[in-house]
């Protein structure tokens, strides 16, 4: 190359780089808004989820179209590879090594990705304009983006074929792309020194499109290309059940603005792909509700280049600065959530969904901002430790009339401590199952007792609508309680409870192992302490509470234990970490119905389980499915057809032993 | 505007009553008194007010149950000041003797607005507002649905009638308002703020003033009204049926 | 207060040019109770313009019509001030009130500046051996007081339902003694600047006195004017339960339970409702629920004070009729 043509290479990349880096100073200069968080422990872990999520594409390869995804992130990776070398050497031509499409499998590799990459890009384009898959964005970034690749593959085999031509060299082995295109523009009359010249230009425009791709990469949403490898590595490692706590919400700025958030939770936005998936996945955009949680993290984005220049100039705008919830982020949206985890479990760069929810849901609490129906509940359970409003003297209510009179674990020893739950004690429908659950206790001789009057409720749904501090005062009190008993286990068939009591009382004190009925059922079976007496001829299929399932990874207990009962266990479409929201959790219980709902999530659920063929029976694991589920039987005419059962109803029937002969 | 809300802590409902052994009293062993709803419903207007044209909110309680939680609350949600009235027998006083009580500490105080419930579940021997409003002399207006103060010296409120009817009135201060509801619910108060202001603010305590007690009813005795288990089920012929059920509602006076 | 009479004064409500249909009741039942204290009943009709009224208040000895511009509103102070007025002039020994929106602030007030004692909320009102007794309910009709009042002038506010209207009613004209205010009214502080109509828009079902409420059992749309008909008649409104508010046959306003209102009307009829604990949630505390469901096992019937096991289509059409056919037309 000549020396201005290094000359000019020189300013390009400089212009390019400056631009570069000025953008993400910036936004680096945004993320410190936030407060801060320890994300750097565990680095193996994190280099590990680096590894599955980035350079594996697990998550993306979930949907189908991920293969394209696959092919283009690949494709990218070669080609960026190849094109730091090759701005190297144009830069500073001195350095010893050629160029890296002279070298023959270097060569092969990009000819390989180039047509693979653009066959990628067919395919998402096609999909992109003519499928146009629900929730995808159809921004102009993405266009852009896909016709910059495409530029830049196209530029490069042609690049090949000039270089063939050119040099005549063909090596069909290393150039199979360049030595076919270059008998196409020999036939087509070009003359090798036409060639040369055009490959140069080829070159430039190679380096010209990818040095002002770089420069335009952190000004549009193509910055998850920069931000989503980092958004990866520095993943929650706690568990994916406890939320973080509260402590510096209280004094942060009043409106709601990027300071309250940490940096962590801020770099959500600038990960995100605007790929749709969590939209997706979720129930309550996928009912009709205002929610999107994609919507949502990027106008936490919008939010954050709003408000960013005025919170770092420390000026506000106007007197005030630009709030986010109620400006960008409506209340609604917000209490539509279910922190089902469906997002989160489905998100591709790991961005974290609910702790920016809940973060929000905080702020609406601090004002006094919540809905009637989840005021009551939240007053009842500040004042009775139940957010049914009922005398705490009447939680253990549903042992009245169990031949075998349940221990009060405060006065004499177990095994098992039972946490009943607020659902399993109080609600009617749920009862039914908590007294099977009971029985089969008994009827396994397993030790185990309850607090009576001593149970609050353990707080998972009233920490997620973000009344911390009843949640703590909760906790506190629940531990106390608990700590004043002897007992090995925790036993709950409440997965909520089980949730919050296994993942987030460990840091209030609370250290106790945690054991799901479902996972302790299957252990007694297993030691044949429970044995089935016949088998139930039923075909069933089985719903996955989210806080049980996608939370705490509970999937094979409940269906090992089925299976043992002899029930044909059929799934549904969706099952295990795709299984789909009843739409109870997070609170949603206790609010009014979401505005624009057009289906119930529970009710999509009973369809689904519905047209399965020949299934009579839904099986719970949760007490409040069992009224969600009821209820959707009704609405939706199932009635007859679909029967909704507790795991415990089942297994008390299994093991009741036959009074009358049987063949 | 100076604004004082009385806030009364009756029975919950949600535990059992029990009639204490001399017949003519609640046990108070069992039971749990909380904030009076019309009254928890005053304080939010008196802080809707306070908000809207400013002034000084005093919250005041008659020390029983959970009065201090009650105060500390009304501090959280924005009240200025709150105060407690010691030296309650434990089993209460009836409205007409704690109207006295109250009457003689606010004559002193003096505000511009006392609000309070219009009435209370625990009301028998009358209604605390309008009973304050004839000791204090002031003019009155019970069962409101919203009070509002455009201009100096007066109030304008809304009082509720049957059939969603209502009277616009306009009352000058000082005057005793009776409320029964605010134009918005009571607001919901974070745990966190009612435990930061347990540790940051305080309320001062008075002696109940001794005033003379009101004479003139004898309590024979309190009892529970027979509980109906289960429907009574009518029986007969669909007509037959129908004419109980007119008769019922006759003896009921509901038909018109 | 040392003196006073053996009559029984009821203070007549009005509004818009009509008495209040629970004045009758007062009537009715002042009129027993003047009968055992051998005192007289005496109405007392405060207003502007009122005499008319007067007529339809026959069941008492006489009636005291005081009219005056000041009164043609109702305002505690001005009503409460010609009241103590005239009772300081001739004591009576009993003043009813209704327990409603104008009564118990009339009877709060009236009670304090004069000094007598007050009985709110009564349900039963008896005479032994010229003492007064009554019941008063409490904490929402968990709990009833029952309450002897001294030889001499009580104040009293009675529930609305408490007593049978008819017993107030009467073709006999009354003797009307009238009188101009007994006290300036000028120094009024109070002051009705206008009345407001309910909003319009749908009907608030949490203000409504009596509820016909439609459940599953109602089958199909075209089914709803039954209800309305009979709700018409007994001057309520129709509610439901969640799947017929889901079907959109009725608006959300209407829902009653957990997620939709909760209502304490008199009267709840519940009409093809399976009692569902969401539903239950909200009009447990109805004063009377009865319940008309096929399934005789409905847990309705757990809640509801009376049960109806039958179709309600065999039911609803003879209830409309017989209620049609005994509205009076007279007051
Ligand atoms: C979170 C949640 C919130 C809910 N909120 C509410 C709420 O706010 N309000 C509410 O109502 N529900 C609510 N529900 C729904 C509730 O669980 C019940 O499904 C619902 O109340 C049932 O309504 P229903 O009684 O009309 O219908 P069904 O339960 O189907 O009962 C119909 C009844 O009609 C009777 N019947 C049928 N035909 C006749 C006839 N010809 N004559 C007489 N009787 C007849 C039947 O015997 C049956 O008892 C909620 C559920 C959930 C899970
Ligand atoms: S947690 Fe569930 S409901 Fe909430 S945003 Fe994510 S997918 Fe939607
Ligand atoms: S948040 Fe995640 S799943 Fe949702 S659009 Fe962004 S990248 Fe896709």
């Amino acid at each position: 190359m000549s020396p201005s043509g290094i000359l000019l290479l020189w300013i390009v990349s400089l212009v390019a780089l400056g631009l570069f880096a000025f953008r993400v100073r910036y936004l680096l200069g945004l993320l410190r808004l936030g407060r801060g968080e320890n994300r750097l422990g565990g680095v193996g872990r994190r280099l590990a989820a680096v590894a599955w999520e980035v350079l594996g594409q697990r998550r993306l390869l979930r949907e189908p179209a991920g293969v394209l995804h696959f092919g283009i992130f690949w494709g990218f990776v070669v080609y960026a590879s190849a094109f730091i070398f090759s701005l190297f050497k144009g830069l500073l031509p001195f350095l010893p090594y050629p160029m890296p499409e002279e070298i023959g499998p270097v060569a092969l590799a990009l000819e390989v990705f180039g047509v693979v990459v653009l066959a990628g890009i067919g395919g998402a384009a096609f999909r992109r304009y003519l499928l146009r898959p629900p929730r995808l964005e159809q921004s102009r970034d993405a266009g852009v983006i896909l016709l910059l690749i495409g530029s830049l593959m196209v530029t490069s085999l042609l690049s090949s074929g000039f270089h063939v031509v050119a040099t005549g060299h063909a090596s069909f082995l290393w150039n199979p792309v360049g030595t076919g295109l270059a008998s196409l523009m020999v036939g087509g009359g070009l003359a090798p020194s036409a060639a040369s010249s055009l490959q140069l230009t080829m070159w430039w425009l190679h380096m010209v499109l990818v040095l002002g791709f770089l420069a335009y990469l952190p000004y549009s949403k193509h910055l998850h290309l920069l931000a989503s490898s980092f958004s990866v590595f520095l993943t929650d490692l706690s568990p994916r059940g406890r939320l973080r706590t509260a402590d510096a919400d209280g004094g942060g700025p009043d409106p709601l603005n990027a300071r309250n958030f940490t940096w962590r939770e801020l770099l959500n936005p600038f990960a995100c792909a605007e790929c749709g998936r969590c939209d997706r996945v979720c129930p309550a955009q996928t009912s009709g509700a205002a929610l999107s949680p994609q919507k949502m993290v990027h106008h936490i984005k919008e939010h954050l280049l709003e408000a960013g220049p005025y919170l770092l100039r420390g000026t506000p705008r106007n007197g005030h600065y630009p709030e986010l919830v109620g400006g960008v982020v409506s209340a609604d949206e917000l209490w539509a959530c279910t922190t089902c985890y469906a997002c989160m479990e489905r998100c591709p760069v790991m961005n974290e969904h609910i702790p920016l929810i809940v973060r929000m849901r905080r702020y609406l609490v601090t004002r006094g901002e919540v809905d009637a129906r989840l005021q009551d509940a939240l007053t009842a359970t500040s004042r009775y430790g139940n957010s049914f409003g009922q005398s705490p003297k009447t939680r253990a209510r549903w042992t009245q009339g169990l031949e075998v009179p349940v221990k009060d674990v405060r006065r004499e020893q177990a095994q098992y401590l039972w946490f009943v739950g607020d659902y399993a004690s109080f609600d009617p429908a749920a009862r039914e199952a908590t007294r099977a659950a009971a029985r089969v206790l008994h009827r396994a001789g397993v030790s185990f007792g309850i607090l009576y009057d001593g149970e609050q409720t353990s707080g998972n749904d009233i920490r997620r609508v973000g009344e911390e501090g009843l949640f703590e005062m909760l906790a506190e009190k629940n531990i106390a309680t608990m700590q004043k008993c002897r007992f090995d286990e925790i036993i709950t068939t409440d997965p909520h409870a089980y949730n919050t009591l296994k993942n987030e009382y460990p840091e209030f004190g609370g250290t106790w192992p945690v054991v799901h009925y479902t996972e302790l059922f299957d252990r007694l079976i297993d030691a044949e302490r429970l044995r089935p007496a016949r088998r139930l001829g039923l075909r069933a299929t089985y719903h996955d509470p989210c806080y049980l399932g996608r939370y705490n990874g509970i999937y094979e207990a409940p269906r090992r234990v089925l299976r043992a009962l002899g029930a044909d266990l059929v799934e549904m479409p969706r099952n295990r970490l795709n299984a789909y929201c009843c739409g109870a959790g997070g609170g949603r219980i206790w609010m009014e119905e979401a505005a624009g709902v057009k289906e119930r999530p529970a009710e999509r659920r009973v369809r689904e389980a519905a047209v399965l063929n020949g299934v009579g029976t839904l099986v719970v694991t949760c007490p409040k499915e069992i009224t969600m589920f009821r209820d959707a039987v009704k609405t939706t005419g199932h009635e007859e057809g679909l029967m909704i059962k507790d795991l415990a109803e089942l297994v008390e029937e299994a093991t009741t032993p036959e009074v009358s002969g049987h063949a | 505007m100076n604004i004082a809300v009385l806030l009364s802590m009756v029975p919950d409902l949600v535990e059992e009553l029990e009639i204490a052994p001399s017949g003519v009293a609640l046990d108070t062993q069992w039971l749990r008194y909380l904030l009076s709803e019309s009254d928890d419903h005053a304080l939010e207007q008196a802080l809707l007010l306070k908000e809207r044209y400013g002034g000084k909110v005093t919250a005041l309680a008659l020390d029983r149950g959970e009065a201090e939680e009650a105060l500390y609350t009304a501090l959280a949600r924005g009240a200025d000041e709150a105060v407690k009235l010691t030296g309650i027998p434990e089993e209460g006083w009836g409205k007409r003797a704690a109207a006295a009580v109250v009457g003689a500490v606010l004559k002193e105080s003096a505000p511009d607005l006392i609000l309070t419930g219009v009435q209370a579940i625990d009301d028998m021997d009358g209604h605390m507002a309008g009973a304050l409003a004839g000791i204090l002399g002031l003019p009155f207006v019970g069962v409101t649905r919203s009070v509002d103060a455009p201009g100096a010296g007066k109030v304008l409120v809304q009082k509720e009638y049957p059939g969603g009817m209502a009277a616009e009135i306009e009352v000058d201060l000082p005057a005793v308002i009776g409320v029964l509801s605010a134009p918005q619910p009571p607001r919901y108060v974070p745990v966190a703020r009612i435990r930061e202001a347990r540790k940051t603010r305080t309320i001062s305590e008075r002696e109940a003033p001794s005033v003379a007690a009101p004479e003139g009813l004898v309590i024979r005795r309190l009892f529970k009204p027979e509980p109906a288990e289960r429907a009574e089920m009518l029986d007969g012929t669909p007509e037959e049926m129908a004419r109980q059920i007119v008769t019922i509602l006759e003896n009921r006076g509901l038909v018109r | 207060m040392s003196t006073s009479g053996q009559d029984v004064w009821v203070y007549v409500e009005h509004l818009k040019g009509e008495v209040l249909g629970h004045t009758y009741e007062l009537l009715g039942k002042g009129r027993e109770v003047a009968g055992a204290l051998g005192g007289r009943l005496v109405a007392v009709l405060a207003g502007s313009a009122v005499q008319p009224l007067a007529s339809t208040l026959g069941v008492a000895d006489s009636v005291l019509c005081i009219e005056d511009a000041g009164l043609a509103e109702f305002t505690p102070e001005g009503h409460g001030a010609v009241l103590r007025a005239l009772a300081e002039k001739d004591p009576p020994r009993l003043m009813l009130f209704g327990a409603t929106s104008a009564g118990m602030d009339l009877a709060a007030l009236t009670s304090a500046t004069m000094g007598i004692p007050l009985v709110v909320n009564c349900k039963e009102i008896g005479i032994e051996d010229d003492r007064v007794v009554v019941t008063s309910q409490m904490c929402g009709g968990k709990l009833l007081g029952e309450v002897e009042t001294g030889g001499n002038m009580v104040a009293l506010t009675v529930l609305p339902g408490a007593f049978p209207s008819q017993k107030g009613l009467s073709d006999r004209a009354p003797t009307v003694q009238n009188l101009p205010s007994p006290v300036p009214l000028e120094g009024v502080r109070t002051r009705v600047t206008r009345l407001l109509e309910p909003e319009a828009g749908d009907v608030d079902i949490t203000r409504a006195p009596v509820l016909i409420a439609v459940g599953r059992g109602i089958q199909r749309q075209d089914n709803l004017p039954l209800a309305e008909e009979l709700a018409g008649l007994l001057g309520g409104a129709v509610c439901a339960s969640r799947p017929v508010i889901d079907q959109g046959w009725l608006p959300l306003t209407r829902q009653v339970g957990k997620s939709g209102m909760v209502v304490k009307p008199k009267f709840y009829l519940a009409l093809g409702i399976s009692g569902a604990s969401e539903h239950v949630e909200g009009m447990k505390d109805s004063e009377l629920t009865i319940a008309v469901n096929s399934d005789p096992r409905a847990p309705i019937f757990d809640v509801a004070d009376y049960g109806v096991a039958a179709d309600m289509f065999d039911v609803l059409p003879i209830l409309t009729e017989e209620l049609r056919a005994r509205k009076p037309s007279a007051p």
